[in-house]
């Protein structure tokens, strides 16, 4: 502890004289675990945000940036625990991009997160519950809470034609407060929900819920879980079953993985998640594809966008003392100043430095709202002819 | 026609997939049950036998059909077994020889073998993995079902479908004729009766001549296969994934446990119960009743699906608190 405040002292002191000083931006993600298939495009976005503001030069008066990645495997809250204090104590991070899953980044946020002073930006923890965490300040996420998600999801199947649903939920955090925020929003808006039944990830076998949700019937089935878990599990079940065949799909299910698996047996599926168009997500995707990885792939662009946030408010707080530029973060975000695009790090670098409000849009068009997190649009997509197509936004 | 339906929709959700999961897991806790009276004591390692010898599988089927082999409308991988099985005993072989013998040699009581065993599952669990990886894997090809849902109903005209996959099909034949095979061999040879009478009595046995060696041999190379064909039965019908193979000894436990460890009567009834009992308690049989002429209130679940593992634990202790010896009198030692 001595040496954690002793380092934490020499960082603000460095920072605050001037001095060009390595700093250190920890990820957060679940390399191994439930969602390892879209963990390493996440990576790769922050990494992007992380060279962008390494080209430049600007950042802190020339100081380099690196990244440590930390395996948190989104599903285990003790071993995220561990690998977040790695990378305080270990690793000596300025800040966390991080975490991942819900129920995961709330037991390191309440337990190394807060305790040790240290900024986490969470791309995807989308529960609801996140929004009332005794935070300290220390918390933010670009990406919105499920309780929006669970209109737009409910507008979206109400839309399409479903008028009674069936729900299968993860049975955690993440899980169980989007599906109680869709099937409360659903019920709202005159829809019929006939079960909501929560599954258990990695199991052997998963006809007793197929079976289950066939009884209960509906026009559709929420999906509500991970793709590469028993979220895929069940529709394979259900699928086969001829239970089902349309599905409705949140954002832990919209991912390329789903596509390989199913394909053409998605063409009457549809879903959401959350993610932005303009000209902000067009550069971003360009920026990616140069870079060599899948822009587009969930939760890229908004892990870009916590990353160089973190990067912008040390900027404008003059230090990468976590203490002290939490308070920068919601003004770099958020209006008045000059828009800020992805791929512009190094023109916003210079502005700050030069004493100009920004306004940081980024990939997906950042907008946080109290007590730190994104407003919330999302894309709806569907799987007609056998490929994911955005087919509009909300 | 209603009663038709009825019948239908209980085929196809619960008869179909409980008797496919039910084969499964018989065939595992055969493999459980063997080694547990013969060799005597529980092979926590088994779960990962069927991923390992499963991963084998995978590897040589891809082999296979990158020579451009096929089986028709059936899966490369039941050519693939034989070898795979024999690579895996090969392996269940060597790991008696450098770990359990001793123990044996020694005379070790049953729990210090088993916490070897519990060893020799972690080395196997990440044999598996830089092996093949811990992705999910599909490795089924050939025709997906015998009869699909749209067949089905264009068929009957009845509104209720029925999915026969062919994996579930090949499951219960291939099951069938394993247990068929492994009563033959144990009932009618020599070397399947040295391997009863050694489970009986092991110092009688070695007084009638008797070689152990050749028992602890045979023993491990048919617990072995057993343990790969569930494995990649189980996989062909779902889907292969390193975890939950770690996941499925749970339910194989159970199996081999409420059928009485030792007995392989009791392993088949066992892993049926314990299947049948998960699908069907947490089954609503709403429809059905609709079908029948009733019109339930609510979705006459007993049980919500979340405590689908409570139930074979609690038929697991009631079956140890009423017949401790299991359903089918196995042995404890």
């Amino acid at each position: 502890m001595k040496k954690l405040m002793l380092a934490t002292a020499a960082i603000a002191l460095g920072a605050g004289g001037a001095f060009a000083e390595d700093v250190k931006i920890g990820l957060s993600l679940g390399f191994t675990g439930p969602l390892e298939s879209m963990s390493p495009n996440m990576a790769k976005g922050a990494e992007m945000a992380i060279e962008e503001a390494n080209a430049s030069g600007k950042f802190l008066n020339g100081s380099k940036v690196t990244a440590a990645r930390a395996d948190n495997t989104c599903a285990d809250a003790a071993a995220a625990v561990a690998a977040v204090e790695r990378l305080v104590t270990a690793e000596k991070v300025n800040g966390i991009m991080g975490g991942m899953c819900s129920g995961e980044t709330i037991a390191s946020l309440e337990r190394v997160g807060v305790p040790n002073g240290m900024v986490m930006i969470s791309p995807s923890a989308t529960s609801p519950a996140l929004t009332d965490l005794e935070d300290g300040g220390f918390f933010f996420r670009t990406s919105p809470s499920d309780a929006r998600q669970g209109e737009v999801m409910a507008d979206i199947a109400l839309e399409r034609g479903a008028k009674s649903v069936a729900i299968t939920h993860t049975n955690n955090d993440y899980g169980k407060g989007l599906a109680e925020s869709f099937k409360s929003a659903f019920e709202a808006k005159g829809g019929t929900v006939t079960m909501l039944q929560a599954h258990d990830d990695g199991k052997a076998d998963y006809s007793a819920e197929v079976a289950a949700l066939a009884a209960a019937g509906g026009d559709a089935l929420a999906v509500v879980g991970y793709v590469d878990q028993g979220g895929s599990g069940i529709m394979r079940g259900a699928l086969d079953a001829g239970a089902f065949d349309t599905f409705i799909l949140p954002d832990g299910m919209v991912a390329q993985g789903l596509v390989d698996r199913f394909g053409a047996e998605l063409e009457t599926s549809f879903g959401q998640n959350p993610s932005s168009e303009g000209e902000g997500r067009t550069k971003f995707n360009d920026l990616a594809t140069a870079a060599g990885f899948d822009g587009t792939s969930a939760f890229a662009g908004e892990s870009y966008d916590a990353a160089a946030l973190i990067l912008l408010a040390m900027q404008a707080a003059g230090s990468a003392d976590p203490r002290v530029y939490k308070d920068k973060v919601m003004d770099v975000a958020n209006a008045p100043g000059e828009k800020i695009s992805a791929g512009e790090i190094g023109r916003a670098l210079e502005l700050i430095a030069a004493g100009t409000d920004i306004d940081y849009d980024g990939a997906s068009a950042v907008e946080l709202v109290e007590p730190g997190e994104s407003a919330g649009t999302y894309r709806e997509v569907d799987f007609k002819g056998g490929q994911m197509n955005v087919v509009g936004m909300r | 026609m209603d009663i038709l339906n009825a019948l239908v929709a209980i085929l196809n959700f619960v008869v179909i997939p409980a008797a496919a999961y039910g084969a499964q897991l018989a065939l595992g806790a055969l493999g459980v049950t063997l080694i547990y009276g013969i060799l005597r004591f529980s092979n926590f390692a088994h779960g990962d036998t069927m991923a390992f010898g499963t991963a084998i599988v995978i590897l040589l089927t891809w082999g296979l059909q990158s020579l451009g082999v096929s089986l028709g409308p059936l899966p490369t991988a039941l050519l693939a077994l034989p070898l795979g099985i024999a690579l895996t005993a090969l392996l269940a072989l060597l790991t008696d020889r450098w770990v359990y013998r001793h123990y044996r040699q020694v005379r070790a009581a049953p729990i210090v073998v088993v916490m070897a065993s519990v060893g020799v599952m972690f080395v196997m669990n990440g044999l598996t993995r830089l092996v093949i990886g811990v992705d999910e894997i599909q490795f089924a090809d050939g025709a997906r079902f015998v009869i699909s849902v749209p067949q089905f109903k264009a068929m009957t005209g009845l509104t209720e479908g029925l999915a026969l996959r062919t994996t579930q099909a090949i499951t219960l034949a291939i099951a069938a004729l394993s247990v068929w095979a492994l009563f033959a061999f144990m009932n009618r040879t020599r070397a399947g009766k040295a391997m009863r009478a050694y489970a009986d009595n092991e110092d009688l046995a070695l007084l009638s001549g008797i070689d152990p060696d050749r028992v602890v041999r045979l023993t491990w190379i048919i617990a072995t296969g057993l343990a790969v064909l569930a494995g990649t039965l189980y996989g062909l019908d779902k889907s292969f994934k390193a975890f939950n193979y770690f996941q499925i000894l749970l339910p194989v436990f159970a199996a081999a446990i409420v059928g009485g460890l030792g007995s392989p009567l009791g392993a088949i009834a066992g892993g049926f119960l314990i299947a049948f009992s998960e699908v069907a308690l947490t089954y609503p049989w709403k429809k059905i009743a609709e079908y029948l002429g009733f019109e339930p209130a609510g979705l006459l679940q007993m049980l919500g699906t979340e405590y689908k593992l409570a139930i074979s634990f609690v038929i697991l202790i009631v079956v140890l608190l009423v017949r401790p010896t299991g359903l089918f009198r196995g042995k404890a030692y």
